[in-house]
């Protein structure tokens, strides 16, 4: 599975691929910011990406509207410290497939990808 | 300021730091920021808009800096200001994003982190008003969540709340 990470956090880059690299998951690319995804995400084919919000240049909400409006079908979670109720509906309409809240732990993060991945192959 | 707005800060920064790398945070009775800041040698600035305005500092001596972006990286940080700087802008902005969750009913945004190094973290708050400083001690040691926040302008002079970054 190849994961496309995007974060303007090298730390939050860091820890995810760490927990990507636990579940097996070795295939990672990233990117710092919603425009950076863009330009990569096309080269890369990613089967997941894991997207922040609030990011310089394009933030993450931004960035799903536009890849999904191309097209991009690849599942999608938001990584975000942007909890309350109305954010997570604001994402899930734009495209977001699943949602984990920042601070999380391992587990969390594994979980969600487990679940996400699993949806989409049914 | 409104004292109502501090303990979402205090949940925030514990929930934070237990969640990140299991370390238990101890919260000393806040107290107004001193005059000047705290002097800590780096510090990660926050700053919050829409229904409630102000900013978010959290700074630390340098040592604790390092036991504390280290524990969180899951690898020795040593004297790389970049990464530290990096894991001080994240940690900031979770606690800046879980206390604005706390607010219940209203709708705040906050900004992409900035960072300053040299003990400068005398920000000021919204209107020059002075803020509150919560003493915090883990096991990496001491430093601090200063919150200068009062409550925004109305909704309709607010930009709808839009959030920002």
């Amino acid at each position: 599975m190849k994961t496309l990470l995007i974060d303007d956090s090298k730390t939050m880059r860091t820890i995810q691929r760490s927990i990507l690299s636990q579940m097996g998951h070795t295939e990672i690319e990233e990117a710092v910011d919603g425009l950076d995804a863009l330009s990569k995400v096309g080269g890369v084919s990613p089967d997941l990406l894991l997207v922040d919000w609030n990011m310089p240049n394009m933030d993450g909400l931004t960035f799903v509207k536009e890849y999904r409006a191309k097209g991009g079908s690849s599942p999608i979670i938001m990584v975000t410290t942007e909890s309350e109720k109305s954010r997570v509906i604001e994402a899930i309409k734009a495209g977001v497939n699943n949602y984990v809240i920042k601070p999380f732990t391992p587990d969390v993060l594994s979980q969600r990808i487990e679940e996400t991945m699993s949806k989409v192959a049914a | 300021m409104d004292q109502s707005y501090i303990e979402p800060f205090i949940e925030s920064t514990r929930n934070t730091f237990s969640t990140m790398f299991q370390t238990d945070v101890d919260v000393s009775p806040p107290e107004p920021c001193p005059p000047g800041g705290t002097g800590h040698d780096i510090s990660g600035i926050i700053e919050m808009s829409g229904d409630v305005e102000g900013s978010v500092v959290l700074s630390f001596p340098i040592e604790t800096a390092r036991r504390v972006c280290s524990s969180i990286a899951g690898a020795e940080i040593g004297d790389d200001i970049e990464s530290l700087s990096d894991a001080i802008g994240e940690l900031v902005s979770m606690i800046a994003g879980g206390a604005k969750a706390r607010f219940e009913g209203k709708l705040v945004s906050i900004s992409c982190p900035s960072i300053v190094i040299g003990g400068q973290d005398d920000v000021r708050g919204p209107s020059g008003e002075g803020g509150i400083l919560l003493p915090c001690t883990c096991d990496c040691g001491e430093f601090g969540v200063q919150v200068r926040i009062r409550q925004g302008a109305p909704v309709s002079d607010a930009a709808g709340g839009a959030i920002a970054g």
